[in-house]
């Protein structure tokens, strides 16, 4: 894992973007990080939805992508992802480049997002069926049974995923993600939408499967409460940019504030005078 | 990894799994099966009647018993493969669970590959008992056009695909917008194929355009056949030959399109 003054002098080679002429190396595969994003941009014809930014993230970590809507935040896990092209600079996951090497490691990663949906019109054991058979799950049978315990999903587990309350339907978009054992789970907003019991609910379980499991969560959300709860780390972007990389805890106390939310409230409203001095320091 | 995987990298497990969800669909959804069967019946029994009416007023027409009734299931054969093909697409945009594909070891060629195995399916529910229907009603037995039949169908189908693989292609770059293509395109084809009449009739200028298209062999086959008698096994020959142009390049554009959505940021969208 970085230490935190590493992520402080990483979140400072962010800031300067593509002006920062060392960057990190690509590590072995055997040895490599779970994420390596390095100068990444993506341009929507005149829009810089993401612009130049880099960050490693080390296997077995639970980080948070913080930033206000049109922050770039979904945009840069779609290209960790492979569902965007960057215009330009790299991705690495799981030591394999994506897209071109995605086929070595699409099996061993997961995710959540509400910009999709499971068919509505199988049931959550069709869906989850399915989802196994492409990830090759072995014992499907055994996987989907032990989700439903876990994840309490055995009332509706034979009722149609559109019928289902969204606390529900979350829970079973959970499972779908955790039905290959991901090494690497990637989730974007992952409790909007749900009862402050659902969401507490869905913060527990991900942080026993990282626990139980090694895994690496990089989770884009607007909940600050998630993130100081999840988070061994957070990166916060705005307008396509990193504005800040570190721990909760350190970067709160580089704005002088208590919580997440007055840091968020802060870089929203330009308010960073404070942390830019402690960064440049 | 489990599972039978070709040299080739493709996975049947994962093409089985694919086909298992709209299997599933399918099953559960009774107007997705009605509306498999009610237009395809509908065609036949308008066009039957129509091919009695003229039979008994017509002599050539007399003579050339079920050219219009056989028409018209060939026709349909084109029309619901691409058609069986470009709907098990679009329930994943209508789904929204293109990114789940996507994201998922699901490889392109795979996911086409369960297409065109749903396109097979959702055409034998629509067309076996329309085929039925014009023996029953009509005394039209397309089955007994015996080996010719194998060789139409063989070649309406790779069309139907490759239009499938096409229009699938800008549903995917383009999104939900771009859906009436899917429902339109085939139609533009209609009076260039001459499904109901001779290439001949056509100016000579749009006779070439004509041949560039594989139902335009196949229609003129079945003429062969039910008129004059004769297999021209050259024209099928010559329609395989422009439909392996035809897969190939359809192929090559659903990735370009498929590359071109990645650069847009259009699989996220996926809505207009």
């Amino acid at each position: 894992m970085h230490s935190t003054a590493q992520w402080r002098k990483n979140a400072l080679s962010m800031t300067e973007n593509s002006k920062a002429s060392s960057r990190p190396t690509v590590a072995d595969s055997t040895l490599s990080a779970a994420i390596e994003v390095d100068r990444l941009v993506k341009l929507y014809k005149q829009t810089r939805a993401v612009d130049g930014i880099s960050f490693t993230l080390p296997r077995g970590s639970i980080t948070g992508l913080l930033g206000g809507n049109g922050a770039g935040k979904t945009t840069t896990i779609a290209m960790i992802m492979g569902l965007v092209l960057p215009t330009s600079g790299r991705v690495q996951v799981l030591g394999h480049r994506m897209p071109e090497q995605s086929a070595a490691v699409l099996g061993r990663m997961n995710f959540e997002s509400p910009y999709v949906d499971m068919p509505m019109r199988l049931t959550v054991r069709q869906n989850l069926t399915i989802f196994g058979k492409l990830y090759a799950v072995k014992n499907l049978a055994d996987r989907i049974a032990k989700l439903a315990a876990e994840l309490d999903l055995n009332d509706f587990i034979d009722r149609a995923n559109g019928k289902l309350s969204a606390g529900q339907k979350t829970r079973v978009a959970l499972a779908k993600a955790l039905i290959n054992h991901p090494e690497l789970l990637l989730l974007d907003e992952p409790t909007a939408s749900l009862d402050p019991d659902t969401a507490d609910w869905v913060r527990a379980h991900l942080e026993r499967y990282r626990k139980d499991n090694n895994a690496t969560i990089l989770l884009a959300s607007h909940n600050m409460l998630e993130v100081e709860r999840l988070c061994d780390r957070v990166i916060i972007m705005k307008r396509g940019r990193v504005e800040d990389d570190d721990t909760p805890d350190a970067i709160m106390a580089r704005y002088n504030r208590t919580t997440l939310e007055e840091v968020f409230l802060d870089v929203a409203r330009g308010r960073t005078s404070g942390a830019r001095e402690d960064v440049s320091r | 990894m489990s599972g039978l995987t070709l040299h080739c990298g493709i996975s049947v497990q994962r093409i089985g799994a694919m086909i298992l969800r709209y299997w599933y669909l399918l099953m559960s959804s009774w107007p997705r099966l009605l509306e498999l069967l009610y237009w395809p019946a509908l065609q036949i029994i308008t066009w039957g009647f129509l091919q009695m009416y003229i039979a008994q007023n017509a002599n050539f027409f007399a003579r050339a018993g079920g050219t219009l009734i056989g028409a018209v299931i060939l026709w349909d054969i084109l029309f619901r493969g691409q058609l069986g093909f470009s709907i098990s697409f679009l329930e994943e945009m209508w789904a929204r669970n293109l990114g789940n594909l996507m994201m998922s070891p699901l490889k392109p060629i795979e996911f086409l590959l369960s297409l065109t195995v749903m396109s097979l399916i959702r055409l034998a529910i629509g067309v076996i008992p329309m085929t039925l229907l014009a023996i029953a009603f009509f005394h039209f037995n397309v089955y007994g056009l015996g080996l010719p039949l194998i060789a139409f169908f063989c070649n309406l189908i790779f069309t139907s695909w490759s239009v499938g693989i096409f229009v699938s292609g800008l549903v995917l770059r383009n999104g939900l917008g771009a859906e009436s293509i899917v429902w339109t395109l085939m139609f533009a084809i209609m009076p260039l194929a001459c499904i109901y009449y001779p290439v001949s009739v056509l100016p000579t200028w749009l006779q070439y355009v004509a041949w560039s298209l594989p139902p335009t062999y196949v229609f003129e086959g079945m003429r062969a056949l039910l008129i004059e008698n004769t297999f021209r096994i050259d024209l099928m020959l010559d329609a395989l030959a422009i439909n392996a142009v035809l897969l190939a390049a359809s192929f090559w554009a659903f990735l370009a399109l498929l590359r071109s959505a990645r650069k847009h940021g259009s699989l996220l969208a996926g809505g207009e």
